[in-house]
């Protein structure tokens, strides 16, 4: 597994004939039908569908949060679909970082607890814990809002306390999961220029489930879902990116 | 990790202030109730032993009649002679000392100040039968209780009610139809264990008494020490045997005399508190199981409430056992931080009770160790299956819950 992480060739993330099914018998709903997908460190890739084609269960996948029921699901080489629970929360701890439409912020808690959280369970000290959850609130641009609580943050600042926590441990996926779904059109932009912000200056892989175009229209590669299947894969030109890359 | 878990655990506690008291109030109710009650148990005992050996311990009781009460019908059996005093005190083996008693109750009287009080008639032996040290003045002189002569010893609360609590030794009060000069005073004794005021008494040689009072020779009872080399049993028994003699009880009938050991009205009544006590801990250790069922609900209702941040932790990396660990933690800290407290109300319940139950405070360090021993496994074996739950819980599930 090391060449092929090694292989600059190799995709970052390959599923190859992947279904999933939930229940049993007659009852049984096959969400995925055997999706094929490679997935390039360093993209920015929006998937988009209607409710129920996939998109979601696929991400789900992709963020080691379920096992496919079928087919291959290599993630920096390792077959995900065979790691257990533990391995699987150890590979999220490591590598991947989440965000939510919910933000789904602790309640009670402060902007930089939240942020530290993923640094308690992996580990750190305090001091550590504290400059990395700083650095991390400001990039997103809320270090004087370090000490407030989600009740005391508008619905964007939550959001980028979500982007703070989830970019904190420095991941090479961050996961986001319709993350301008409760915010207005304004906010959303800012969103969106953040997450493209660290997809750009930090490498980081974005894999982003959206409704809207407008936000799609962020992401260098843009993934549609239909009945369980990959439909298609389009590659856009990003306005201002491609200066960079 | 253990550490981070603590920590994880300290803060959700003390962000949620009024759910985590509620949550520990079965604890701390329970942990309050039990260790009151066994120490107030505890002082009680200590209380009724105290006041029975003060009473003197390997001392006999010996009255005419049967049992504790006077009894049905029949005529009454005879009183003791003086004769009986003697005999005991010279044919039985190991006795110390025998003092006989006649009672009688009068009004004392001195210098305007009148006072109801009992007067105990006996000897100089009374004080060598048990131990009640005098504060100031005298004993009964050998040619006093011969003569039967009017003088008195007298108990403090009589001390406090005739004469003030200034000094009594040398004055001369009236007592009935009489004078009697004080020639000392009691040390205080307190309440019997039985009820009433051992102080409130006035002692006079029981000649006198029975001249001046009862008007007979009879002896009412005899207490008889028993040298503490000698088994109380076995004199016991020399004495009911010299007793049925004098007293011509032969063959089977029944003694028409009974004999008192006090060690066993101390072990008697040492059994029925102890008995009480471990009654009413039992109904205390009940509150803290309920307490125990208390923790678990709440834990669960907690579990059910914090779905999803549960489904956060887990999804931002946290393994089972740590979601697992975290809420333990929770438990195991939210029940002791309960025997805690628990405990420090039961002190100051205990503190507050023993003055209207009139015995001494104590602190008694095994039940307090026990009771918050029992609070802290009462959080692992409770808060287990709410933690197992929690952690067991499907991370997409957790986040999706609303």
């Amino acid at each position: 597994m090391a060449s092929n992480a090694a292989d600059g060739a190799a995709p970052l993330i390959r599923l190859r004939g992947v279904t999933k099914t939930y229940g049993e018998g007659g009852t049984a709903f096959q969400a995925l039908k055997g999706v094929d997908l490679d997935i390039q460190a360093g993209d920015f890739i929006a998937v988009m569908g209607a409710s129920g084609s996939g998109k979601s269960t696929t991400m789900n996948i992709l963020g080691c949060l379920d096992v496919p029921s079928g087919g291959t699901f290599e993630f920096r080489g390792h077959h995900v679909e065979t790691l257990d629970r533990d391995q699987r929360a150890l590979l999220r701890r490591k590598y991947l970082g989440f965000v939510f439409q919910g933000f789904n912020l602790l309640a009670r808690t402060t902007a930089l607890e939240n942020v530290e959280l993923p640094l308690l369970y992996r580990g750190d000290a305090k001091k550590a814990r504290h400059a990395a959850a700083m650095a991390a609130l400001d990039k997103v641009g809320l270090a004087d809002w370090w000490d407030h609580t989600p009740a005391e943050l508008s619905g964007g600042q939550q959001q980028r306390v979500a982007i703070a926590r989830a970019i904190v441990t420095s991941p090479q996926v961050l996961l986001a999961d319709e993350p301008t779904g409760n915010l207005d059109s304004e906010r959303s932009v800012e969103i969106m220029q953040l997450l493209t912000g660290l997809n750009r200056d930090n490498n980081i892989t974005v894999l982003m489930v959206t409704h809207e175009p407008d936000m799609a229209a962020f992401a260098r590669t843009v993934v549609h879902f239909k009945d369980g299947l990959v439909e298609r894969i389009e590659a856009q030109h990003v306005p201002g990116q491609e200066v960079q890359v | 990790m253990l550490g981070t878990t603590f920590l994880l655990a300290i803060r959700s506690i003390l962000r949620h202030k009024l759910r985590s008291i509620l949550t520990a109030l079965g604890i701390i109710i329970g942990v309050a109730a039990v260790v009151t009650m066994v120490t107030l148990g505890q002082a009680t005992t200590a209380a009724v032993q105290k006041s029975i050996s003060a009473l003197g311990t390997n001392i006999l009781q010996i009255r005419p009649g049967q049992g504790f009460g006077r009894g049905g019908g029949g005529p009454r059996p005879p009183d003791f002679e003086p004769a009986d005093v003697e005999a005991i005190r010279r044919q039985i083996a190991g006795v110390t000392a025998v003092a006989p008693q006649a009672q009688a109750s009068a009004t004392a009287i001195y210098e305007g100040a009148n006072w109801s009080t009992t007067i105990n008639g006996t000897t100089g032996a009374y004080f060598q039968v048990q131990p009640w040290p005098l504060t100031s003045g005298r004993s009964f002189l050998p040619l006093e209780e011969q003569a039967g002569k009017s003088v008195c010893i007298i108990g403090n609360t009589v001390v406090q009610n005739l004469f003030r609590g200034g000094e009594a030794v040398g004055k001369r009060m009236r007592i009935g139809a009489i004078s009697c000069d004080v020639i000392g005073t009691l040390s205080t004794r307190g309440q019997a264990g039985f009820g009433g005021d051992q102080d409130d008494i006035v002692i006079m040689p029981i000649k006198a008494v029975q001249r001046r009072f009862t008007g007979s020779r009879d002896i009412r009872l005899m207490l008889v020490g028993v040298d503490q080399a000698y088994s109380t049993a076995v004199v016991q028994s020399s004495i009911e045997d010299l007793l049925r003699e004098r007293r011509n009880i032969t063959g089977s009938k029944e003694n028409d005399f009974n004999i008192f050991d006090t060690k066993q009205i101390s072990d008697t009544l040492t059994g029925t508190t102890t008995l009480l006590t471990s009654i009413v801990t039992a109904v205390a250790a009940i509150s803290l199981i309920v307490g125990g069922i208390g923790i678990m609900n709440i834990m669960l209702v907690s579990v059910t409430e914090r779905t999803r941040e549960i489904g956060i932790r887990l999804a931002i990396g946290a393994v089972a056992r740590e979601v697992l660990l975290q809420f333990l933690v929770e438990a195991v800290a939210l029940s002791m931080l309960g025997g805690v407290i628990g405990l420090v109300l039961a002190q100051i319940a205990i503190f507050s009770l023993v003055g209207l139950m009139k015995v001494d405070f104590i602190f008694v360090p095994q039940i307090n160790v026990i009771a918050f021993g029992i609070s802290a496994v009462i959080g692992v074996v409770f808060g287990y299956f709410p933690a197992r739950r929690a952690a067991g819980l499907n991370p997409i599930d957790a986040l999706r819950h609303e």
